[in-house]
């Protein structure tokens, strides 16, 4: 039963992704561009450790883990470009 | 329960033997730090319990200098309180925007509401902003200058005076008891 | 009774993504589009991630808990982030929904 779940759940949030993917190709403005790559990261973490689950394996964890640290470096970096026009101060 | 034990470790620190304030600058922040070495780890074998113990107490130690402030945490049970409080309202708050976000847009009232600050303390503040992006159809969104107004989005606000005072009731004054009365 | 528990975390998990990234797909404007990814996504992963410790605890005969650190994790970041953004967005004047009420 647990597998037919997990490969549901698969499709969720592929369609999540998708969604995520549509608003940032349409924008408009720059945040909302930031905002869709935010939510794609997010929803990659989710997508790991759903095939962690599925394949049965630990592994995919520390992809997630890095993943999770990078995305919000990213996000914050980006905000802070648009907030100062630099990102080193 | 963790956070009790934590504050006892603290108290006793601080009136029996100052010396060790000296040696341990920051008793929660190495106590943290051992926890997420040994998640990290995801082990309890005697060798990592060391090593993480050892780095516990040396990087707290090293960067003693880019941490002046000291936190001090009063009143664990109003700070339990306060936790439990602000994972179920995030449980109730989720059900609520989904329900928020699936029905027709239109029908949404969207709206600002500005907040004046009682709270002092800033690692108060900023746990504020953080429970107020986490709950019920609100996001924090700027803070003034002067630290005494928080800006805040509403998904779906129809009165603004009650937004504010279930705020302040239910999460500025808690946090101001954890924080101020040190 | 684990794998019921389990199913059933993953799944409402996965709904709240979706819901999130609904969310963001159909609000109209920026500042409402902030509400769905911060918190229906985070709660969705956080459930998810729940699932994985439970399943791995239960599956190794020990306890696993760093799953726990991930869920830690997102959920002090996921605020932080939205407020940055929104920082930024209200200082380059992004546009908003023409009836918003008190507009800054």
């Amino acid at each position: 039963m647990l597998s037919t779940v997990i490969e549901i759940s698969f499709a969720l949030v592929s369609l999540a992704l998708l969604l995520s993917l549509l608003r940032l190709i349409k924008g408009p403005d720059l945040p909302d561009r930031i905002l869709a790559l935010d939510t794609l990261y997010i929803n990659t973490i989710a997508l790991l450790i759903l095939f962690g689950l599925y394949q049965g394996s630990a592994l995919y964890f520390e992809a997630a883990l890095l993943i999770a640290l990078m995305g919000f470096v990213g996000t914050v970096a980006l905000s802070k470009y648009l907030l100062r026009g630099d990102i080193m101060e | 329960m963790k956070r009790g034990t934590r504050q006892t470790v603290e108290k006793a620190n601080a009136s029996t033997l100052p010396r060790w304030k000296k040696w341990l600058p920051h008793p929660l922040l190495s106590l943290v730090l051992w926890g997420v070495w040994l998640l990290l780890n995801n082990t309890l074998a005697p060798g990592h319990l060391v090593l993480g113990a050892i780095l516990a107490w040396l990087i707290p130690l090293l960067t003693s200098s880019f941490w002046p402030e000291k936190v001090c945490l009063r009143r664990p049970g109003v700070l339990l309180r306060f936790i439990g409080v602000v994972l179920w309202d995030i449980l109730v708050a989720n059900v609520v925007v989904a329900r928020l976000i699936l029905l027709p847009s239109k029908r949404l009232q969207p709206g600002f509401v500005t907040i004046e600050l009682d709270i002092r303390h800033p690692l108060g503040i900023s746990l504020l902003a953080n429970t107020i992006s986490l709950t019920p159809g609100t996001v924090s969104c700027d803070l003034s200058a002067d630290r005494r107004q928080l800006l805040v989005h509403g998904l779906h606000i129809t009165d603004a005076h009650q937004t504010i005072d279930e705020i302040k009731q239910r999460y500025e004054r808690p946090l101001q008891e954890i924080f101020e009365s040190c | 009774m684990l794998e019921i528990i389990l199913a059933v975390l993953v799944l409402v998990g996965a709904v709240f993504t979706l819901i999130g990234s609904i969310g963001l797909y159909k609000l109209p404007d920026f500042y409402m589009r902030l509400h769905g990814p911060t918190k229906a996504t985070t709660l969705g992963v956080g459930a998810i991630l729940v699932a994985s410790a439970l399943y791995f605890s239960f599956k190794e005969e020990t306890v696993s808990l760093h799953e726990v650190l991930v869920t830690l994790f997102l959920f002090i970041t996921a605020p932080v982030s939205a407020h940055l953004m929104a920082k930024a967005s209200l200082h380059i004047r992004t546009r908003m929904e023409s009836h918003t009420q008190n507009k800054p």
